[in-house]
């Protein structure tokens, strides 16, 4: 099985980030990691080419640094990379899906698309549908659980409020990854060293020769969420704190 | 004056509550023709209660291809075509696990820009606010398009009603099924159950909850508050709670007007998934636990000991 999965460089969830300008961070200062939900989909990418034989592509647009989210694929399990080099810190996602389908295009036929079911750090939860749209293929997100059989993926979903959807999909496809699917694996110091050495591709996103002329969304504007600073303490014995905590919930916050 | 379409999600046949935020957010300027628009459920039943929070016509969306609850990108392409009969200049629905995907899928179809999971909306300017990096910071983004698409996080935006009377239309969407993707099953695994995402209300348990069976206690406060239990990682993770109970990164992201935290440390990762909440308690045995530098109110104490109590001042008082 030939196998792609979109991974993004994104920041730390515990990374600090520092505003500069009006909408950019300091992404110098910052701890860079595979984003999380990725790596499930990673995970599930490497398991099915282990019992069905294949190759896991790992597919990235990011500026050149991202090489590193490419290289922790491969340290998982993943054969070779391709990178999208961009030099902007914010790709909209009409964009990004566009690259990645003429990236996956130009490299070979896909039997299966993986990615995570959403970014971390833009958390705009559609650039897979797009990649299936500027695929022509057919996309199911947060997917769960997940199996193989005859020329189609039965894969589980939750919607919320304890239920779940069991959907059938044809094959291939683009499936977004979230907890639950499957456990990533820890990569051993052997796997790292043995990545360093497999091929990245890099390709620019101007020699993609994608159209971005559609309707897009763009940023305006970063700014910090202020932050909590600090609780009011109840005191006093256990009736005495509940009670005052239920006063001011009902009085002053008004939520109960 | 512009058309602002509201796509109303429905749960056993009721309107949720939680679609009546995202009336209010569409009718903000005060002059736009509002209109529901209805996949599942009946309009009929709706149109009461929908016309309560402003609108002002209940389109029931049908297609005669297909059954659109058992194939989503049949849903996706009735919508797109309500959209184009009904001159929408917007559409706005709920960021919850099926307007998620419906909305992205929509986007996709169209080739549109779409704002999932906005806090706000400005529908004169066509910005929105939304998280990034984990709730860290907060986007303004301008969406550039004839049709704006976006779907509200639920809560975020709260409800006032301006009663209208709302009449009922109906529209034959002549769209086909590509049936490439097919829900199969439903299973409802805790009926009744709120979604988490969704809840008002939301009382947490983290790793000290220690068994399964403790959040029982949880439960009942709850209840009482008209909301729903949620579960930190740890607690999953040790297997105390399903994974659909998770808050925070690699769980649930929810905005509840109130959030009661028990037995939580506080990290980064979990506040990434509640601190849009209104009001966050926190409750934890010790007083220099992280959690309490980050919330609003907070109680030293044993949650064993304290939300029973708590219960109990609940069922006195409320």
């Amino acid at each position: 099985m030939q196998i792609y999965v979109c991974v993004k460089h994104v920041p730390d969830t515990a990374a600090n980030i520092r505003i500069v300008g009006d909408k950019a961070f300091d992404d110098g200062a910052c701890k860079f990691i595979a984003n999380p939900y990725d790596e499930y989909a990673v995970e599930q990418a490497v398991q099915l080419v282990e019992q069905n034989g294949g190759e896991v592509i790992v597919v990235t647009l990011g500026k050149p640094v991202a090489v590193a989210t490419i290289r922790a694929a491969m340290a998982m399990g993943a054969h070779r990379g391709i990178l999208v080099t961009v030099a902007d810190q914010f790709v909209d996602s009409q964009t990004t899906a566009k690259a990645m389908a003429a990236a996956i295009g130009q490299d070979g036929k896909a039997d299966l698309i993986f990615t995570g079911k959403g970014a971390v750090d833009t958390e705009g939860f559609q650039t897979l549908y797009r990649l299936a749209a500027a695929m022509n293929l057919p996309v199911v997100n947060e997917i769960n659980k997940m199996d193989l059989a005859d020329g189609k993926a039965v894969v589980g979903r939750e919607i919320g409020g304890g239920a779940r959807e069991v959907i059938e999909v044809s094959l291939p496809c683009v499936l977004g990854a979230t907890k639950g699917l499957n456990e990533p694996r820890y990569p051993k110091f052997p796997d790292i060293m043995k990545a360093k050495k497999k091929p990245v591709k890099e390709i620019a996103l101007a020699d993609l020769s994608i159209s971005t002329d559609a309707p897009a969304s763009e940023l305006l504007k970063l700014v910090k969420v202020p932050e909590r600073t600090g609780a009011k303490m109840l005191d006093g014995d256990v009736r005495q704190a509940v009670e005052a905590l239920v006063r001011v919930l009902k009085e002053e916050e008004k939520v109960i | 004056m512009a058309t602002i379409g509201v796509l109303i999600e429905t749960e056993a046949g009721k309107v949720k509550e939680t679609n009546f935020g995202v009336l209010t957010a569409a009718r903000q300027t005060g002059s736009d023709t509002i209109i529901a628009l209805m996949l599942d459920g009946s309009a009929e039943d709706a149109k009461t209660v929908l016309g309560q929070y402003g609108a002002g016509k209940v389109v029931q969306v049908s297609v005669s291809s297909g059954d659109v609850s058992a194939s989503p990108d049949l849903a996706a392409r009735a919508l797109a075509a309500a959209i184009e009969n009904l001159s929408l200049d917007a559409l706005l629905g709920l960021a919850s696990a099926i307007g998620r995907d419906l909305f992205a899928r929509l986007a996709a179809l169209k080739d549109l820009p779409l704002a999932s999971d906005c806090v706000a909306v400005d529908l004169a300017a066509k910005t929105v606010k939304k998280s990034h990096f984990s709730g860290k910071t907060t986007a303004m983004l301008k969406l550039t398009a004839e049709v704006l698409l976006c779907a509200l996080r639920p809560n975020a935006v709260e409800a006032v009603e301006a009663p209208t009377d709302a009449v009922v239309e109906t529209f034959a969407a002549a769209v086909e099924d590509p049936g490439q993707v097919k829900v199969v099953e439903v299973k409802k695994e805790a009926a009744g159950s709120v979604d988490l995402t969704e809840a008002a209300v939301i009382v947490t348990g983290g790793r000290p909850i220690a068994k399964a069976e403790n959040y029982k206690i949880l439960e009942e406060c709850a209840r009482l508050l008209g909301g729903t239990i949620g579960a930190s990682r740890a607690a999953v993770d040790a297997g105390f709670a399903p994974h659909s109970m998770q808050v925070g990164q690699t769980g649930k992201t929810v905005s509840p007007r109130l959030y009661i935290g028990c037995g939580l440390s506080g990290s980064v990762q979990h506040f990434a998934g509640m601190k849009t909440s209104k009001v966050i308690v926190a409750i934890n045995t010790d007083k220099d636990a992280p959690i309490f530098e980050k919330c609003d109110y907070g109680i030293v104490g044993d949650l064993f000991e304290v939300v029973p109590v708590l219960t109990e001042v609940l069922k006195e008082k409320l």
